[in-house]
């Protein structure tokens, strides 16, 4: 096996587009358990770690770019208040040796239906910064993920970044586990008020084979919020209760160790609508991040 | 009434520092060591010129082997050997009670991940390669996958209607073994056949297949000797049992097969049977090379046994006041492929499967069946984890039925010193069941839940996860209490060894420990240290490698080894003891009537030192090697059940309080509390880590943990999916130690290990359906029986 240490993002893209079934190592708590399992034997492993691009953030046109690279523990430290939902979403995933080791790429890259980002970024509507020689292309999130564990990622292409804009309204993320820590997702659901656009964003994760959003019930509590956006009204009960059976109808779970499709169906139905409960309790008291 | 003494838990024993006698916190040897990971485990073992071994396993629960073909594998490049059954020279079936396992499969594969051929090569990943191309022909049949389908009981065994013993003349299914599928049947028949009471509950029991979930992976390291025989390095439960059974398959002699315990992570029983020890001695023997062999994460899941999963009817009948007036339980415990310890795990099942309650008539059938899931043997409880789940929610039925406090009714029908069990034996030491619950109930509970603002996640049903600041929580108390046998019952020669020597070296006195007693963790290595400190009077006490030099120590289960071994050891001390005092006493020319050994000197209380023990042993080597038996148990009438069956009993209860996430159905373990009689806290620290680490176990059972077989097929052999209970999941506890000092064990001692494991989860049940007002018969819960979805 060879292992190729880039040391710039050029020499990466280069070395990708070389050996295009290269597998990109970043944290590693994918790539290694596929390889311990025996269900991965790379030929070729690119080491993303020594490349400086991808360890950092920055703000670039309004917009949060989050170097592919950056693990977990820095968005929850250095994130928190700018990326309220996907520092959320970080705090739920594994343990603290993985939230120090884990990034963002490389969870957009395995593409998991399971993924803990997703939701948040789907809510967020945030953009795929992919990279290969041939140039950068941007891909909003919702179009990023293509099947189970697969991505419109192309056989020569690296993640460079995830742009998130910084939130307007207050953002939300809640995960089903069956333990209370380090475990994956049975349903999670990210929730985004965008008081600026009058819009409401929504991810639902593990209930469909890719990551999705549930745009009726987007479009639902948008048309609902219409004239509370500016008295900060109460929302009635129902209201979220609606949306949560919405939020539930745009799954389309299965049946799998974890937990039962009607189980995540229901689950996700709870939690659009207490998310929604707490978002809009935090947006009346003119808490734009609530996190 | 024994007399007694209560140690609270964290008495003031530190300032023994890392020595001390019995009852000091004496520190482990092995304990900085494992904490900064320079701790060498089974799978550390390494030798320059050894080859890698690897197993392959069928992918089928039930198949007819047509042929093998290992031609493929072994022109693989690297590749030493690719060994079949046929390779097996001496026995090729093995096993702890009945041997009907194969070493390497025969014609037929019982279980999916049953070995069938074996690799040796120069780097695991060639072996694993090479072990992926031999070919063999399956014929594939429809595997048996209940165990009363497999034992023709298809409706529950109404006793009046249907005896058991007709059902089991007409089952229709097919036999997995020659002599049918039932491995064995436990009959309990005690006082009137035909009791009627006034209130009557009936429940049906269901409780899942848990794993060990040991950390350290089965591993070893076989060497091939030049006398022709082999050293087995290996991390097990039970050396010399070990030893038997290879010598068995490799056609060798005793003093052919030498083997030495290596660092084991943890055991909880899932190391009594053997996984790669056979494999890896026949490789070596084969190539004449050092052979490891370590199981990966997955592997390991189809490498030892379970718990078995049980099937369970109840009938509790009590009067108006509660009184209990009979139980009939049928229970069922699913073996698996193969009988392992089924038959000894059926015995405590059967015979403790009431609980610690007087109950007058009694009528217990209890079978152990043959089919194609995964095999299961023992694990930490062995047979009690399951039966607790049930009788103890019968109890909180039956005080529901009664409008009666649960702990009430529990103190009203508890076992005393004197009572007499369902096998009809006396309980003839302390058995302070309502101490124990009244201790727990008099504990001050903990705050109730928090709301709104205030919530720290990390506190909440989902955790960090974000799923209720509050909503739908609600809380709820559970009870439960366990007994349990302490070391091998039913007539069971169930005996230890122990070799101590004293020396002087370099001018200080030495004790040297050796006995064969698997360290699995437990800290049995600090027991030995501190029982030939206190008989001794040495400060420094070495144990020597365990191994088969010196003769069985029986296993490391059963919460037995400190009674047993304890024993064996502190026997072998007072051999060594009463030499050197009489050698003392030649010295000093006289009688001294109170001689003793303390700071490494010969006193006497009235003459205060009389001699050193340089003085008295110069170069001399006072050794002792002691075969130590606890007083004999006898087997149990196969008609009635009734019987002398179990040498002592351990005694724990625990309090859960739990928060219940009533909408998504996420449980958070707020506190629990437990109180155990230990007899005599040998090592008051590691008595409280057996007590929250039985406590953590037993809560894993209760809500999480669980081998998800579907058509005799493991569907989550990972930790990812095979989950086991983190910091947020073991909430802070209360314990209590007891301890009255049984007359009839070593210092009063009583075996520590399981019962705690045994009444944790049911008290966690007990608490999640008060909370929930749901009957709950089925563990571990899942979020998916708490909303009905
Ligand atoms: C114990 C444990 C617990 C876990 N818990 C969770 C959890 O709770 N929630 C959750 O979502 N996940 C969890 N995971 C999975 C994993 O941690 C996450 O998916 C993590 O985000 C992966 O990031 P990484 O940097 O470690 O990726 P790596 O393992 O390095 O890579 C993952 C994939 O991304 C590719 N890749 C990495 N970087 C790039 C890039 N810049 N461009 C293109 N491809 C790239 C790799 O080739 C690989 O295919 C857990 C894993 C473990 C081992």
């Amino acid at each position: 096996m060879d292992f190729l240490q880039p040391a710039t993002w050029a020499e990466a893209l280069e070395a990708k587009a070389a050996a295009r079934e290269a597998v990109p190592i970043a944290g590693g708590t994918d790539v290694m358990v596929a390889v311990n399992f025996g269900r991965l034997r790379p030929t070729t492993l690119i080491d993303l770690t020594r490349v400086p691009e991808l360890q950092e953030w920055g703000l670039d046109d309004g917009a949060v770019r989050l170097g592919a690279g950056v693990p977990y523990a820095r968005v929850i430290t250095e994130l928190g208040g700018r990326l309220p939902g996907l520092a959320m979403a970080a705090r739920t995933i594994g343990s603290p040796q993985i939230r120090n080791r884990g990034t963002v790429g490389g969870n957009l890259a395995t593409a998991s239906p399971a993924g803990d980002a997703h939701p948040a970024l789907l809510a967020a509507g945030a953009e795929v910064e992919v990279a290969s020689v041939r140039g950068t292309r941007r891909i909003p999130v919702s179009e990023f993920y293509r099947g189970v564990k697969r991505s419109a990622l192309a056989d020569d292409e690296l993640i460079a970044a995830v742009r998130i804009r910084p939130p307007a309204g207050p953002q939300q993320y809640s995960k089903i586990g069956t333990r209370n820590a380090m475990v994956i997702a049975v349903a999670a659901f990210g929730l985004a008020l965008h008081p600026d656009r009058r819009a409401v964003g929504t991810g639902i994760g593990s209930a469909a084979p890719t990551p999705r959003r549930a745009p009726e019930a987007e479009e639902f509590l948008a048309g609902e919020l219409d004239g509370l956006w500016e008295s900060r009204g109460e929302l009635p009960a129902a209201t979220a209760g609606r949306f949560g059976e919405l939020v539930a109808a745009a799954a389309a779970p299965i049946d799998d160790v974890r937990g039962t499709a009607a189980y995540r169906v229901h689950a996700l139905s709870v939690m659009a609508r207490r998310t929604l409960t707490w978002a809009w309790a935090d947006y009346r008291k003119g808490d734009p991040t609530c996190a | 009434m024994s007399t007694p003494t209560r140690a609270p838990s964290g008495a003031p024993a530190h300032l023994t520092g890392a020595g001390g006698g019995i009852g000091a916190d004496a520190q482990r040897p092995d304990g900085v060591l494992k904490v900064r990971g320079e701790f060498a485990y089974g799978s550390d073992l390494w030798m320059d010129d050894m080859l890698w071994g690897v197993t392959l396993r069928s992918p089928h629960p039930y198949a007819r082997i047509r042929s093998i073909d290992v031609g493929p594998a072994l022109a693989v490049p690297g590749v030493h050997a690719v060994l079949t059954s046929d390779d097996v020279p001496g026995e090729k079936v093995y096993g702890l009670e009945l041997a009907d396992q194969p070493v390497l499969a025969l014609d037929v594969v019982r279980y999916q991940g049953e070995p069938v051929a074996l690799v040796a090569a120069d780097h695991p990943d060639t072996a694993r390669r090479a072990a992926a191309r031999v070919v063999v022909d399956y014929e594939v049949w429809e595997p048996v996958t209940d165990a009363r389908t497999a034992l023709g009981h298809p409706t529950w065994n109404q006793v009046h209607e249907t005896p058991a013993e007709v059902t089991e003349l007409s089952r229709e299914s097919a036999h997995l073994h020659p002599q049918g599928n039932l491995v064995r049947h436990l009959k309990i028949r005690r006082g009137d056949p035909e009791p009627t009471a006034d209130v009557v509950v009936i429940g049906e029991y269901e409780v899942g297949m848990q794993d060990q979930a040991f950390l350290g992976p089965e591993s070893g390291l076989a060497v091939p000797a030049e006398d022709g025989g082999v050293d087995l390095y290996v991390a097990t439960q039970w050396l010399h049992v070990d030893q038997r059974q290879i010598c068995a398959a490799l056609g060798m002699p005793e003093d052919k097969v030498r083997l030495t315990l290596a660092g084991v992570g943890g055991a909880f029983g899932g190391r009594e049977d053997l996984s790669m020890h056979v494999h890896a001695c026949l490789l070596a023997l084969h190539t004449g090379r050092p052979v490891k062999m370590s199981y990966n994460r997955e592997e390991s899941f189809f490498g030892h046994v379970h718990r078995h999963p049980a099937t369970m009817r109840y009938e509790h009948g009590a009067t108006r006041d509660g009184d209990l007036v009979y139980v009939r339980a049928t229970i069922y415990l699913d073996g698996g492929a193969y009988a392992s310890s089924t038959p000894a795990v059926v015995g405590n099942a059967g015979t403790m499967g009431l609980g610690p309650y007087v109950v007058p008539n009694v009528h217990v059938d209890c079978y152990g069946a043959y089919t194609n899931n995964p095999p299961c043997g023992a694990m930490r409880g062995f047979g009690s984890v399951q039966t607790a789940f049930a009788y103890e929610s019968q109890m909180d039925a039956l005080a529901a039925e009664l409008g009666m406090d649960p702990v009430e009714l529990r103190c009203r029908n508890a076992m005393e010193e004197g009572s007499v069990t369902p096998n009809g034996q006396v309980v003839d030491s302390a058995a302070p069941v309502v101490e124990l619950l009244r201790r727990l109930e008099a504990m001050p509970m903990p705050p109730a839940p928090a709301t709104g603002a205030d919530v720290d996640l990390r506190d909440m049903p989902g955790g960090v996860s974000n799923t209720t600041h509050g909503e739908g929580v609600r809380r709820g108390v559970g009870y439960a209490v366990a007994y349990k046998n302490v070391a091998f019952s039913e007539g069971f020669d169930d005996h230890s060894t122990a070799r101590v020597r004293l020396e002087v070296v370099g001018g200080e006195a030495v004790a040297t420990v050796h006995t064969a007693a698997a360290e699995v963790g437990q800290g049995l290595v600090t027991v030995e240290q501190q029982i030939a400190r206190t008989e001794l009077g040495v400060e420094r006490v070495v144990v020597a490698p365990k191994d088969t030099a010196v003769g069985s120590a029986g296993s490391t289960s059963a919460s037995r080894q400190t009674y047993v071994t304890g024993g064996a050891v502190k026997a072998a001390c007072e051999a060594v003891r009463e030499r050197v005092l009489s050698r003392a006493r030649d010295l000093v020319g006289r009688a001294v009537p109170d001689l003793r050994l303390d700071g490494g000197k010969v006193v006497s209380d009235g003459e205060g030192v009389a001699l050193t023990l340089a003085e008295v042993l110069a170069d001399d080597v006072v050794e002792e090697t002691l075969e130590w038996r606890h007083r004999r148990t006898e087997p149990i009438d196969p008609e009635t059940g009734q019987g002398f069956a179990h040498v002592q009993y351990a005694f724990s209860a625990h309090r859960a309080v739990v928060d219940v996430d009533t909408e998504l159905g996420l449980v958070k373990v707020v506190e629990m509390a437990c109180t155990q009689d230990v007899g005599k806290a040998i090592n008051p620290q590691a008595v409280i880590g057996q007590i929250q680490g039985g406590t953590a176990q037993g809560l894993g059972l209760a809500v999480m943990e669980e081998i998800l077989v579907r058509d005799g097929r493991v569907q989550n052999p990972s930790f990812t999916d095979y989950l086991i209970p983190t910091v947020l999941d073991m909430p802070p506890m209360r314990i209590e130690v007891l301890e009255y000092a049984d007359p009839h064990a070593p210092y009063g001692l009583r075996g520590v290990g399981e019962a705690p494991n045994i009444s944790s989860g049911p008290a966690v049940l007990a608490a999640i359906r008060q909370a929930t007002g749901l009957p709950l018969t089925r563990v571990p819960v899942r979020p998916e029986h708490l909303t009905g979805t």
